[in-house]
């Protein structure tokens, strides 16, 4: 061993250094975070790694259907996890769907994170009259349940992803707007916003640039959250026939596909689905969970 | 408390005049009020009697006050599908979806309370914590995939509930119930539980929530240096406290559980408000669509003033005070 | 002599947390003689109310009696069962809170209150039992009881609050009340009056009472006997007017030269600078030494509650210690 002793290296604590520190503290967190990772890898590479196309009928064979979980279907392979009643494969059916579900999910949270951030943003800002017209606004929407909501917002503009995402955007932005304003509130009264207007910073500046990074942390606890509630809303408008179409099924309409023959006793067509579903939101809460726990100082014991 | 009343009322007839404004400029003036509420099968003829009956030559403002009077006769329009008054296939309707909904409340206190306040008494027991995990995945998790998950055990694997319908109804006030006979209860037992699941969760948070923090009270110090038993202090002092937010709490998500009950009403096929919608929804059924909404709106709107009384009659404080103003 | 009503002897009461073991009552002893009162004097985290639950038995999770007796009529407390210690809880030793507006539960009139308290150690009807509330009610001074007694508690003031909280603890004619602070958060006037009618109380019924104050002048005017706490411990005991006369302990000194008072007019206002440490990090020796005008070398070791002058006791490691007109 040397005697020249090399400086110890100064880990400087980052506050993202301390977050991610704090983060891991909890294993579950940890694991959930994982689970979701694997899953959105799932989605995102289905098209590579999913045993056949569920989309393409030249490959299916209705000869196949509803075969059970661990049979092995005329194309040669084992379904692992059956097949539905086109003798569609399901496990790469899981797959697919999952990547419409993350899409619809991932997609109108953050389209309404966007919308719901701004007005939240310009309410807290503006204040006076424009501050009270948004704010009614989102007590309306609160009020009335997100399910009901959506319904009737397709019931009018019909069936299809983009009108599920319009939906989930229009019943979800309420929730960011609420978060925003409420931090920006907090945050308009402090120093550096004051002084950033003594520089005469345009408006628009001091908006994005210097009030949305501090109301950051509430919007990213808000926004995992209702990641997990607008896939779940998908899928519950998508079980009810009124979500995406039949040709691009989600995890919400594959179960409703096999809704019928549960009865039968061939659960695999709903069931598997369904951990699907399930696993991928409980993954999210629990991320989200965690993360209002490092986030937010208030809740820190 | 009678001016408070009044006050109350007034606020909700604001409300519903505000929601029958957006109603009205949804089916009127964004979308197209022919299409929506004549039916497509309609001839000429037809539809020209039916434009003249909505007011639909008229200017808007005069189409507004011809929607709101024929409402207010209850006239929501007719169902392209029975041929029936929209109005009256809903309130049909109505007695299964209420009966489903006070059957989750019910199910939700006798099964979220108890839990909860054993959650608040004893905060660190594996059984607390068990408790708490268990209300996590009732938040979390899709109803309509736990309905499936309990036909499948329940009546699929076990045989033991129908997983179907309403069973055998008994008449009372001249409408037909299910909680009245034996086939009938076991045939809402399923549904209930499915739609109180959420609920279920809810309580067993506010419940452990409430107690925790009124264990922190000096009244409940004192009550205790009184002397009281243990259980006289939880079930009289703590209790009473509680049960005013989980009670408030609960009645304001009526409404929400009437709306959601579209989903455990498809599952179960229970024959009520919501299966119809989701019916009418699929065959493009228009009125009946418009007719929902209206009519959830006014439940929404009667519940919330309902609820708010029924606070105030529950917790002295607020009772007293509105009695001075 | 008979028995004195109350004997503490070595009393430590400590609390378990996460951040370490606080020692909020550490070797504390003291007698209360039948009718006397004694006063229990110290800033706010000195120990003087958990001294009180304490000799009520009720210090909770994660507190804990570690050792020490109490001497309740020669009986001890200390590991007394529980059933027994709730029979003399409000029957034998009552207890008065410091803040009215918090000690009386919301939700519940006063008369249930009341009843509950008798109900709960006499086997009476509730005819008799509202009987002697009401009478109770009277004696402390409640104007047309009858009909208070049907109120709830916040249609009462601040200071008729604590008249039926200090009523409550008179209900079974106990032999010792011990008060928190229970005029601190009430007017001068107020307080002057539920001071003139305790002080009443207390001659002629025989009861004995622990006073726990921040407030010297209130001690002054009603107690026997003084036990000044600093940092968990006893600091000063003695008979009350020796104690304010000439006090042995500099933090004695410090706390009667920070009252205010008509004879010092003019004359700046001692204070004792610093704060009271925090109990999780006490520095070994005498708590008060970082704060103390006259610090001596042996300060760095924990100092003796020592009998300066008969019946005069002080935890001091100055050996020449006098007492300070």
């Amino acid at each position: 061993m040397s005697s020249t002793a090399t400086p110890a290296k100064i880990k400087v604590e980052t506050p993202f250094r301390r977050f991610v520190s704090e983060f891991a503290a909890s294993k579950i967190a940890v694991g959930a975070l994982l689970v979701f990772t694997i899953i959105a890898l799932i989605a995102i590479l289905a098209p590579w790694i999913a045993p056949q196309n569920p989309y393409d009928l030249a490959v299916l064979d209705i000869m196949d259907g509803r075969l059970e979980p661990g049979a092995v279907g005329g194309g040669g392979y084992v379904h692992w996890l059956g097949t539905d009643d086109q003798g569609r494969d399901m496990l790469s059916g899981i797959m697919y769907g999952l990547r419409i579900s993350l899409l619809v999910g991932v997609g109108s949270a953050i389209i309404a994170c966007a919308v719901g951030a701004a007005l939240g943003m310009i309410a807290a800002y503006a204040g006076g009259k424009t501050d009270s017209a948004i704010m009614r606004l989102v007590d309306l929407q609160l009020s009335f349940p997100a399910i009901l909501a959506a319904l009737m917002i397709l019931a009018f503009l019909g069936k299809g992803i983009l009108n599920v995402v319009i939906a989930i955007v229009i019943v979800e932005w309420a929730y960011y707007a609420r978060t925003v304003r409420g931090s920006a509130l907090v945050e308009r009264n402090r120093e550096y916003i004051e002084a950033a207007r003594c520089l005469a910073l345009p408006s628009r500046i001091i908006l994005f640039s210097h009030l949305l990074p501090n109301c950051l942390p509430p919007l990213i606890v808000v926004g995992t959250m209702q990641i997990a509630r607008a896939i779940a809303l998908e899928a519950t408008l998508s079980f009810l026939g009124l979500g995406v179409p039949i040709t691009e099924p989600s995890l919400g309409l594959l179960i409703a596909n096999g809704f019928e023959y549960m009865l039968s006793g061939k659960y695999w067509i709903s069931f598997y689905p369904g951990i699907a579903l399930l696993v991928t939101i409980v993954a999210i809460n629990l991320v989200g969970d965690q993360l209002r726990d490092v986030l937010n100082p208030r809740l820190k014991k | 408390m009678a001016l408070y009343l009044l006050r109350r009322i007034m606020q909700s007839g604001f409300v519903l005049v505000a929601m029958s404004l957006l109603v009205f400029i949804g089916v009127y003036a964004v979308g197209d009020p022919i299409e929506i509420l004549i039916s497509p099968d309609a001839d000429q003829e037809e539809k020209e009697r039916a434009i003249r009956a909505l007011g639909l030559d008229l200017p808007l403002w005069q189409q507004y006050l011809v929607f709101v009077s024929r409402a207010l006769q209850g006239d929501l329009g007719r169902s392209f599908v029975f041929n029936e008054p929209a109005i009256q296939l809903i309130l049909q309707r109505m007695p299964a979806t209420l009966e489903l909904a006070f059957g989750s409340m019910i199910i939700a206190i006798i099964i979220g309370l108890p839990l909860g306040l054993y959650a608040g008494l004893r905060p660190d027991t594996w059984g607390s914590k068990t408790i708490m995990a268990g209300s996590i995945l009732g938040f979390s998790l899709p109803t309509f995939w736990v309905g499936l998950m309990l036909i499948m055990i329940f009546a699929v694997q076990l045989g033991w509930l129908p997983s179907t319908g309403r069973g055998d109804t008994a008449v009372l006030f001249g409408i037909p119930w299910s909680f009245l006979t034996i086939d009938g209860l076991s045939h809402i037992l399923m549904p209930a539980f499915n739609l109180a699941l959420f609920k279920i969760s809810l309580v067993i948070r506010l419940t452990r929530a409430g107690v925790r923090e009124t264990m922190l009270m000096d009244y409940v110090k004192f009550a205790r240096a009184k002397g009281l038993s243990p259980t006289r202090v939880t079930f009289v002092h703590v209790f009473k406290n509680i049960l005013i937010p989980v009670v408030t709490v609960l009645g304001l998500e009526l409404g929400g559980t009437i709306a959601f009950s579209v989903v455990t009403e498809t599952v179960f096929a229970w024959p009520g408000m919501g299966k119809l919608i989701i019916d009418s929804i699929n065959v493009l059924d228009r009125p009946v669509i418009v007719a929902y909404l209206l009519m959830i709106v006014v439940m929404f709107i009667v519940i919330n003033l309902i609820v708010d009384i029924v606070y105030t009659l529950l917790d002295p404080r607020v009772r007293l005070e509105s009695k001075g103003t | 002599m008979s028995a004195p009503t109350l004997e503490v002897r070595g009393l430590s009461t400590h609390f378990f947390t996460r951040a370490g073991v606080v020692k909020a009552v550490e070797n504390v002893s003291f007698t209360v003689g039948r009718g006397k009162v004694m006063g229990l004097v110290g800033e706010s985290g000195s120990g003087k109310t958990v001294t009180g639950f304490s000799v009520i038995g009720l210090v909770d999770p994660p507190g804990r009696i570690v050792s020490g007796e109490i001497l309740f009529k020669g009986r001890n407390l200390v590991g007394m069962p529980e059933q027994e210690l709730r029979d003399l809880r409000g029957n034998r030793i009552a207890m008065i809170f410091q803040d009215p507006m918090m000690t009386l539960n919301p939700v519940l009139r006063v008369d249930t209150q009341m009843i509950e308290t008798v109900q709960a150690h006499q086997k009476v009807d509730r005819e008799t039992a509202r009987q002697r509330a009401r009478d109770t009610l009277g004696m402390v001074g409640i104007p047309s009881p009858d009909e208070r007694l049907k109120s709830y508690p916040h249609q009462f003031s601040g200071g008729m609050r604590q008249r039926v909280a200090i009523a409550i603890a008179l209900l079974h004619q106990p032999d010792l009340i011990v008060a928190d602070e229970p005029t601190t958060a009430l007017d001068v006037t107020i307080q002057g009056q539920i001071l003139a009618e305790v002080q009443k109380l207390a001659a002629t019924t025989g009861t004995s009472l622990i006073w726990i104050t921040h407030d010297l002048s209130v001690v002054a005017g009603l107690a026997d006997d003084i036990a000044v706490m600093y940092a968990g411990r006893i600091v000063e005991q003695g008979p009350v007017e020796q104690v304010l006369d000439a006090p042995f302990h500099p933090y004695t000194h410090g706390l009667i030269g920070s009252v205010p008072s008509r004879n010092k007019r003019g004359v700046p206002l001692r204070q004792i600078p610093g704060m009271t440490p925090s109990l999780l990090s006490l520095p070994p020796g005498c708590a008060f030494r970082a704060r103390c005008e006259r610090p001596i070398d042996a300060c760095g070791d924990m100092p003796e509650l020592t009998e300066r002058a008969p019946g005069r006791f002080a935890r001091c490691c100055n050996p020449h210690l006098e007492a300070v007109a």
